[in-house]
């Protein structure tokens, strides 16, 4: 029997009233500005914008204040404002060639038109604990080169496919592109679901499986050709204008990850190529993205499905880290009506089993005493 | 889109995207500055209150390739007409009425035949010139961080 239980409206309220005054903490320290959050934990939002799958600076940093600083629940609460908004369409895609540079490195090849640029980054640093910044002060200005062309950047893998070393991208046939927002995702999932799903998914499920691939589980030799970060400008063919008009641009970071090879009795051997993509400077997410998107690829280039991260059902259907802390996190929610279900069940398994063992007490119970 | 650039109205629709990322990327208050500095401006009214949506950005696999669903963007729009007959259009990124309204005062203006060249100079001019002020300092900032190699010698010979 169900039985419907009211109650505790009144410790939910005090509970959050609570939570909103333990948000606020020592009312003598400033309370944080949305433009510290986003502009001096800008990485945190970075990772909101990709994995909540919505880019607005401001959101996410307010997203990230209400939730404490609980990334999870920051993603959750930007993933439950985009259901409020109604899309307007679906933007041209974005050209990562035109890129306005602000960081881009090669692991293969030490000089390429454009040179290895490292702009802000965490590489090289000694992971020492700066206690400059604990006693605050203002950096010192950064270098500035007097000769700062527009040098063009070509892509890496365009440098190897010139020789027809590395496997071409899927060409783009002007089929209607797959939408995980708007049709249950279906195994097997092709190419632009599963890319669309890891540039959501959460970056540590993605930097696990990525790694797995690293240790054996579904090897890829992976090499970075190319890592690339900054902004891109944004384009909407707007009907009632005509032609695809300029909204602004975004930053993303992109990952070339170059890996063995294809190829065999009638084609000529050739490297095979792993992409991610996601917005904001985010370097890890998009290198585990582009391994993950190689492995996944296992059933296309005829290889064996037999690791994890090669397992594209496992992988997207467990990478959503709204989803998936929606299915653990409502364990704590109450069951109470479930349990008593499953007390009344071990109760009479009980009864069953001492009737028929003729025991009179648990023996393991009197093994304890 | 598919209008060849060199064709009359190529280069106008050419000229009206460059005016209008422009004032995708300008401040709200920065076009409400400008647009005060100039002279009487011939009334005008909303077809399109400013409203806030979603766009789908889309990347391509590869960079390249076929297009993929990256992740959605907000967005303001907003349309304006001219009592002169002229109607403006705005689609920017972000949540920002203020600006997506007179983002489309201003591509407005640009259209009509006795406005254009004052929104070019006194509008977009100045705006361009901050833009172009600070993209040379992240330019000049981030090519100070390329890397110069240098060959080390090594061994006996």
């Amino acid at each position: 029997m169900y039985v419907a239980v009211k109650g505790g409206e009144q410790a939910i309220d005090n509970a959050h009233a609570l939570l909103a005054e333990l948000r606020r903490g020592d009312p003598a320290v400033p309370e944080l500005g949305l433009d510290q959050i986003s502009g001096q934990l800008s990485l945190a939002v970075d990772r909101v914008m990709s994995e909540g799958s919505l880019y607005d600076r401001e959101l996410a940093a307010l997203a990230i204040k209400q939730a404490r600083g609980d990334l999870i629940e920051a993603i959750f609460l930007v993933r439950a404002f985009r259901t409020t908004l109604a899309r307007f369409g679906a933007c041209e895609p974005l050209d990562t060639e035109t890129m306005e540079i602000s960081r881009r490195i090669s692991a293969t090849f030490k000089d390429l038109p454009g040179g290895q640029v490292l702009g802000p980054t965490f590489d090289y640093t000694h992971r020492l604990l700066d206690p400059a910044l604990a006693s605050g002060g203002e950096p010192p200005p950064a270098a500035t080169a007097t000769q700062a062309d527009a040098a063009t950047m070509p892509r890496v893998t365009d440098l190897l496919d010139a020789d027809g070393l590395i496997e071409h991208s899927p060409l783009d046939t002007g089929a209607p592109v797959n939408d995980l927002t708007r049709e249950p995702l279906l195994f097997p999932a092709d190419r632009d679901l599963r890319l669309q799903n890891l540039a959501r998914a959460d970056e540590g499920f993605l930097l696990a499986l990525g790694y797995s691939t690293q240790r054996g589980f579904g090897r890829t030799h992976p090499f970075v050709g190319e890592i690339r970060f900054g902004e891109v400008e944004v384009e909407l063919f707007a009907e009632e204008v005509g032609f695809a008009v300029p909204l602004g641009s975004v930053a993303v970071t992109e990952c070339q990850m170059i890996n063995q090879f294809i190829g065999g009795e009638n084609e000529p051997p050739r490297f095979t190529r792993g992409y991610g993509l996601a917005f904001g400077q985010s370097e890890r997410k998009t290198m585990s993205m582009a391994l993950v998107d190689r492995s996944l690829r296992a059933r296309e280039l005829g290889e064996e499905v037999a690791a994890p991260a090669q397992d594209e059902e496992f992988v997207l259907s467990h990478s959503d880290n709204v989803q998936a802390t929606g299915f653990v996190e409502h364990l704590k929610l109450p069951h109470h009506v479930d349990f008593q279900a499953e007390l009344g069940l071990v109760r009479s398994m009980r009864e069953a089993f001492f009737a028929r063992t003729e025991l009179r007490t648990d023996p393991l119970e009197e093994a304890a005493e | 889109m598919t209008t060849p650039a060199s064709s009359p109205h190529g280069a106008e629709v050419k000229a009206r995207r460059a005016a209008m990322a422009t004032l995708a990327h300008a401040d709200a208050h920065e076009l409400a500055d400008r647009l005060a500095l100039l002279p009487t401006l011939p009334g005008s009214e909303d077809l399109r209150p400013a409203e806030i949506g979603l766009v789908m950005l889309r990347g391509r696999i590869g960079g390249d390739g076929a297009p993929f669903n990256l992740g959605e963007a907000t967005v303001t729009r907003a349309a304006v007409r001219l009592l002169s007959g002229e109607i403006g259009h705005s689609y920017v990124l972000g949540r920002a009425p203020e600006k997506a309204r007179l983002a489309a005062v201003c591509d407005a203006l640009w259209q009509h035949p006795g406005y254009r060249t004052r929104i070019e100079n006194d509008v977009l001019a100045p705006i361009r010139a901050r833009l172009e002020g600070e993209r040379s300092r992240r330019r000049a900032q981030t090519a100070a961080t390329k890397v110069e190699f240098f060959t080390m010698l090594r061994g006996e010979d």
